[in-house]
């Protein structure tokens, strides 16, 4: 991974950012590894925390995943039926380490949704573990770090962050 | 007096035709909020925090409770203090960390420092104060009135005449005594606080957290989810009783096809979930018979503790408690409960089970969020459609999990409270 660029892994986290507000959740979930870990801790214990040990709101394992997209492509996901509008700015992203098999990343997100003329902001850093597999990138851990003291006003993290 | 206390009630009833229906304008109505404010939660004893939140001395929390700043800590000699965090000074909250670890709190305005439990013990320029200063209980932080505890639920109350917190809980001690008995040892609170707020009324969560009627609709996806996970269900179907314990507390217990770490085993926890969950239920058979064995086990319940604590001890152990900001909005804080003593492995699904279903993230929470909100939004039409109907099994002796009776529980309380004559 010596020779991924920032711009390489800019262009990855914009085209996921667009899969995610265009509602393309199927194919979103491609952008992942069969053991990846996308995880939603709360506000109050430690960025590297494990959700083994503490209350998150989100710890999905791949199979999770793969289950949270299928319930928020159904109608009865009535959290997000209709689906709200959302937009994902991705922002600061900054590798913050690599090895030959991977790079962690760092970007700054707002994401914004709404739905019945309400809009909510959701804020904070995505921390991201990237590997390459057949020559393209994939998410092994999204790791979303909320800067919010909680969910208040959010409520919930009905939308994919 | 505004015009809808002058109506004196905010329910129509009529046992002999079983309706049961709750005005719509107590879900919106301001002046509603403010008399909930004074004769209720004024009044109540409400939740605090878990005595496990507080392990070693000089831990605190800093807390929201009816609006009050509280500060929750272990002072030096072990004991527990719930104290209003204000500076007897000139006001300004003395600590201002969500929790910690503390010697003494030092206010930064003036730079007064009090001890752990609340007394003063230095000011600047303490010369130039009386020279009893420091002995005036004025000169301290405030207690909280009434601060009780009961296995390890530590309950303030903003009402000095109010009855002991043993009597005020009653039969709600016997399923507290269910949830604290799944420890050996004791239950504490699992790391990591889920806030959330919603914009709806408080009394809808309330509601919500007992209604066993809408599971299948609400949670569709969270069946689907537990179907597709290759062994997440067991063949135990949805069946129980709801139960009214006076004071507007009740209780739903119940059994389901979900894993219960304590101790309903499902396939997809395999052989290791196996034995574990087995050696669980031998401890809880040497520990209390057969019997209560299966009771502590099998069943699960979502039980609500008047006017807003609910305790749901099903795939997970819950601590919920939730306050009115507005009509239309309320705060929300909930805390995982475990057997401090549990293994890696029964944490680890705990956890798990709790996210799977519960909490803003979850797959059903969100949609629970979701049905309070359209409530909410449906409320806007209260001047015409006024009225709600929690009428559901009405006249049964025995009203099913999925029945209304717990609503009525809280409603006819509620209306007592809202609604009694001013002292």
């Amino acid at each position: 991974m010596q020779n991924i660029t920032r711009a390489d892994v800019e262009d990855f986290l914009f085209a996921e950012a667009e899969l995610l507000d265009e509602w393309r959740l199927p194919e979103w979930l491609e952008l992942f590894t069969d053991d990846a870990i996308y995880y939603v801790p709360s506000t109050d214990v430690p960025a590297d925390s494990s959700p083994d040990k503490n209350l998150f709101y989100v710890a999905d394992d791949r199979f999770r995943l793969s289950e949270r997209v299928k319930r928020l492509m159904k109608r009865t996901a009535h959290a997000e039926f209709p689906h709200s509008r959302t937009r994902h700015l991705v922002s600061n992203v900054r590798i913050r380490s690599r090895s030959d098999s991977e790079v962690e990343v760092a970007a700054a997100f707002i994401t914004y949704r709404t739905k019945d003329g309400v809009t909510d902001i959701y804020f904070g850093s995505n921390r991201y573990r990237l590997v390459a597999e057949n020559g393209r990138l994939r998410i092994k851990e999204k790791r979303c770090l909320l800067d919010s003291e909680g969910l208040r006003t959010q409520g919930r993290v009905s939308i994919i962050l | 007096m505004n015009a809808f206390q002058r109506m004196n009630t905010a329910l129509m009833v009529d046992e002999a035709k079983q309706i049961f229906k709750v005005s719509r304008q107590a879900f919106v109505d301001p002046d509603i909020l403010e008399a909930e404010r004074t004769r209720i939660f004024d009044k109540c004893w409400l939740y605090l925090g878990h005595a496990s939140e507080l392990p070693k001395p000089g831990d605190f929390v800093t807390r929201q409770v009816a609006g009050r700043n509280i500060l929750f800590a272990r002072d030096a000699k072990g004991i527990l203090r719930a104290m209003f965090n204000t500076c007897p000074h000139r006001g300004a909250q003395v600590c201002r960390e969500k929790h910690g670890n503390a010697k003494s709190f030092q206010c930064f305005y003036h730079g007064w420092v009090f001890g752990l439990d609340g007394a003063l013990r230095s000011q600047p320029g303490e010369a130039s104060y009386a020279p009893d200063f420091k002995e005036r209980s004025t000169s301290n932080m405030q207690q909280v009135p009434r601060f009780e505890t009961y296995r390890d639920f530590c309950f303030v109350c903003f009402d000095r005449n109010a009855e002991t917190l043993d009597s005020y809980l009653g039969p709600v001690k016997e399923y507290l005594d269910i949830i604290g008995d799944q420890a050996e040892a004791s239950m504490t609170i699992v790391g990591g606080t889920q806030e959330y707020s919603m914009r709806a009324n408080w009394k809808l969560l309330t509601e919500n957290s007992i209604d066993g009627y809408h599971a299948l609709t609400t949670h569709a996806t969270y069946f689907d989810y537990l179907k597709a996970t290759n062994g997440g269900l067991v063949p135990v179907p949805l069946e129980g009783a709801a139960r009214d314990l006076g004071k507007g507390h009740a209780v739903l217990e119940y059994k389901a096809p979900w894993g219960r770490p304590v101790a309903q085993w499902i396939p997809m926890w395999g052989d290791e979930g196996k034995r574990e969950i087995d050696r669980l239920y031998q401890g809880l058979v040497t520990r209390f018979g057969e019997e209560r064995a299966k009771r502590i086990a099998l069943f699960n319940r979502n039980l609500f503790v008047f006017p807003n604590l609910v305790v749901n001890d099903i795939m997970a152990v819950t601590i919920r408690t939730y306050y009115p900001y507005a009509p239309d909005f309320m705060t929300v804080s909930a805390w995982a409960l475990a057997p401090k003593e549990e293994t890696d492995w029964a944490r680890k699904y705990r956890l798990f089970n709790f996210l799977e279903f519960l909490g803003p993230g979850g797959f059903a929470t969100p949609d629970d969020v979701e049905a309070l909100e359209q409530c909410q939004r449906g409320f806007r039409n209260s001047t015409e459609a006024q009225w709600n109907d929690i009428s559901k099994g009405m006249g049964k002796e025995t009203p099913a999990y999925d029945d209304e009776l717990q609503m009525r529980a809280f409603w006819s309380n509620w209306n007592k409270h809202v609604f009694a004559p001013s002292a």
